[in-house]
């Protein structure tokens, strides 16, 4: 009997070793996303409370790695911090998946820079002709003469692509340091006095919101003559008048089977419970319209 | 009885010739196989990457300036800044590892007593074993702000960083071949120069160095081979800059650090992909030629 279970024990951790994604029905592997490691984290950790019997990995490494991870079928929810493209659904699509969209949380994303820097503000279209390379002297944007460092990520980070897409809208200069984590860029800038870095909230602020001091975080305006917001104001950027703000997402292969342990995670992460951890985590619950985009997902749970 | 002791005997002679038999197809199978796995690696290659070359012309691949697989426009895939930094890392960590590594065999091969030596191969040996994310540690942490301090650099992770530390991992490769080389050269010429007045340098210096040069060439070469495809180091403490290298302070990305970064976001089969195996098929061909290289230096000594 026991020699039998042990074959079973092994054959199905072969067996899942093979292709996690068709794994039994208590495991589930969770990939992507470097910003979402430690919400999703702490997440699972309070769900597998609740859910002894579940065997959850969480791991990080960039959106396009959680993607890619999806669509070649080793992943069970790829997270991403940025939208999934059009072209990898139809990639996804075309290997037999049907990915499915959940809103995790609200990220309000800082632009930092250095305390020694006299610059403390810029509008919005500067950040972006900064990291486009169009601007490479701080004193173009008010600050003392001196060159420009950019730290940045790598693209296999969500943030480097919501970031351009965004905030650069065109492709950023390449003496840009990409750097593997957003921990190192912010680093990087604590650092060097002539450097410029992009990080989550989470990364530059506590649970109260009180900002680390080695770095400044600045305030941005959307548009020139507009008021210089910063990130730290929730309020801000739950209503989109702090310009940078984006949705971190978890991606699904397929809907999720009713009852299933990912259907009951998806759940845990909308209720209560699972809010307090997002807020406590850095990021920001989901606007009234974010949480209605979730439905067709929560409807199938249901 | 003594028939039957002898038919034991006999059976038993039989046995291990058929043993000698047995062990000669095994050995000769093992050793087959190691150009099967060369061969095969090649093909493996090959296959994953040669179908970059249909959708992007070779030459647009090998000297074009920019290197964007996410660019907005369309992705750009011109592979020089990658190959510049590999050999500017490469040829950095030479500079620094030729001299440190041959002075180290000259010093191992003629100059130490046996104690010593006895005690400093091992020592370089060991710098062979340290893991190369140890040193890369070692960068981030002491050589990065070293660096920018003595350059006045706001950030030390630059070319000239990652050289160094790509340096320490050549040198015991070059120290040990260059000593087989020095070893290798006949006693009698040494005695002969010294005999005729010469002093110990210009001996090591006019002769000595000048007999051993195909095989300390030869060691620089597979140094060569070594610096290009080291990894670790290079991902760690190059800086990760896509931008074209003007020089050693600059941020740089090499090839090996591309692929090791980039393999992580593709779909199998992809552009990307293919893209990725292309860069790794040039790595394999510049240590395949390299090796050649080298191989032919040591042929060449052998029948000298």
């Amino acid at each position: 009997m026991t020699t039998m279970r042990k074959m079973i024990v092994l054959s199905s951790c072969l067996f899942l070793s093979a292709c996690a994604t068709k794994g039994n029905d208590n495991e589930i592997v969770i990939q992507g996303s470097d910003t979402e490691v430690q919400l999703v984290s702490a997440l699972v950790e309070a769900f597998s409370t609740l859910h002894p019997e579940a065997h959850m990995s969480v791991a990080g490494g960039g959106s396009a790695v959680g993607i890619a991870a999806l669509i070649n079928g080793e992943t069970d929810i790829a997270n991403s911090s940025r939208q999934m493209k059009a072209e990898e659904i139809a990639i996804a699509k075309e290997k037999g998946k049907n990915p499915q969209e959940y809103i995790l949380a609200r990220d309000g994303l800082s632009v930092i820079v250095h305390p020694s820097n006299t610059v403390t503000t810029l509008t919005l279209a500067q950040v972006g002709e900064i990291y486009a390379g169009k601007i490479t002297n701080w004193k173009e944007v008010g600050g003392t003469d001196g060159p420009i460092v950019l730290y940045g990520r790598q693209s296999t980070s969500g943030t480097f692509g919501f970031f351009r897409d965004t905030v650069v809208q065109a492709d950023y200069a390449a003496s840009m340091r990409q750097m593997e984590g957003t921990e190192a860029v912010v680093d990087g800038v604590t650092a060097d006095t002539q450097g410029i870095g992009y990080a989550g909230i989470g990364y530059v602020a506590d649970q109260d919101g009180n900002p680390r001091g080695d770095v400044t975080i600045l305030t941005i305006a959307s548009t020139e003559g507009a008021e210089a917001i910063s990130p730290l104001n929730q309020e801000a950027v739950m209503t989109g008048k702090y310009p940078i703000f984006r949705r971190i997402y978890q991606y699904l292969p397929d809907l999720p089977a009713k009852d299933s342990l990912i259907a009951e995670l998806l759940a845990f992460e909308s209720s209560e419970e699972g809010l307090t951890i997002v807020q406590n985590q850095g990021f920001y619950p989901l606007t009234v319209e974010d949480a209605a985009i979730n439905t067709a997902i929560l409807d199938s749970l249901r | 009885m003594p028939s039957d002791a002898l038919f034991t005997g006999h059976r038993a002679y039989r046995t291990e010739r058929m043993m000698d038999k047995v062990m000669r197809y095994v050995f000769s199978i093992v050793a087959a196989s190691t150009v099967i796995l060369l061969i095969g690696i090649f093909a493996f290659l090959l296959q994953n990457g040669i179908g970059m070359f249909q959708k992007v012309h070779p030459f647009a691949f090998f000297f074009g300036t920019n290197w964007n697989p996410n660019a907005l426009a369309g992705a750009a895939w011109g592979m020089l800044p990658l190959a510049v930094s590999t050999l500017l890392v490469a040829v950095g960590a030479l500079t620094f590892a030729i001299p440190f590594g041959l002075s180290l065999a000259i010093y191992l091969a003629y100059l130490a007593p046996k104690r010593t030596r006895e005690i400093l191969k091992p020592v370089i040996e060991m710098i062979a074993g340290i893991p190369s994310v140890v040193l890369g540690l070692i960068g981030l942490l002491f050589l990065s702000p070293l660096v920018a301090r003595s350059f006045h650099l706001s950030n030390g992770l630059s070319a000239l960083t990652a050289s160094l530390l790509v340096g320490i991992t050549v040198v015991p490769t070059i120290a040990s071949l260059c000593e087989d080389a020095l070893s290798s050269v006949p006693g009698r010429l040494r005695e002969a120069s010294l005999a005729l007045g010469a002093t110990e340098w210009t001996t090591i210096r006019r002769v000595l160095l000048p007999s051993a040069a195909s095989g300390i060439l030869a060691a620089t070469m597979l140094g060569l081979g070594r610096a290009i495809g080291e990894t670790m180091v290079v991902l760690m403490v190059a800086g990760n800059s896509l931008a074209m290298p003007n020089g050693f302070l600059d941020p740089v990305r090499p090839m090996t650090a591309t692929i090791a970064i980039e393999i992580r976001e593709v779909v199998m089969g992809d552009l990307h992909w293919k893209a990725l195996f292309a860069v790794g098929l040039t790595l394999f061909v510049m240590s395949f030629l390299l090796n050649t290289v080298t191989d032919f230096f040591l042929y060449k000594k052998k029948n000298t």
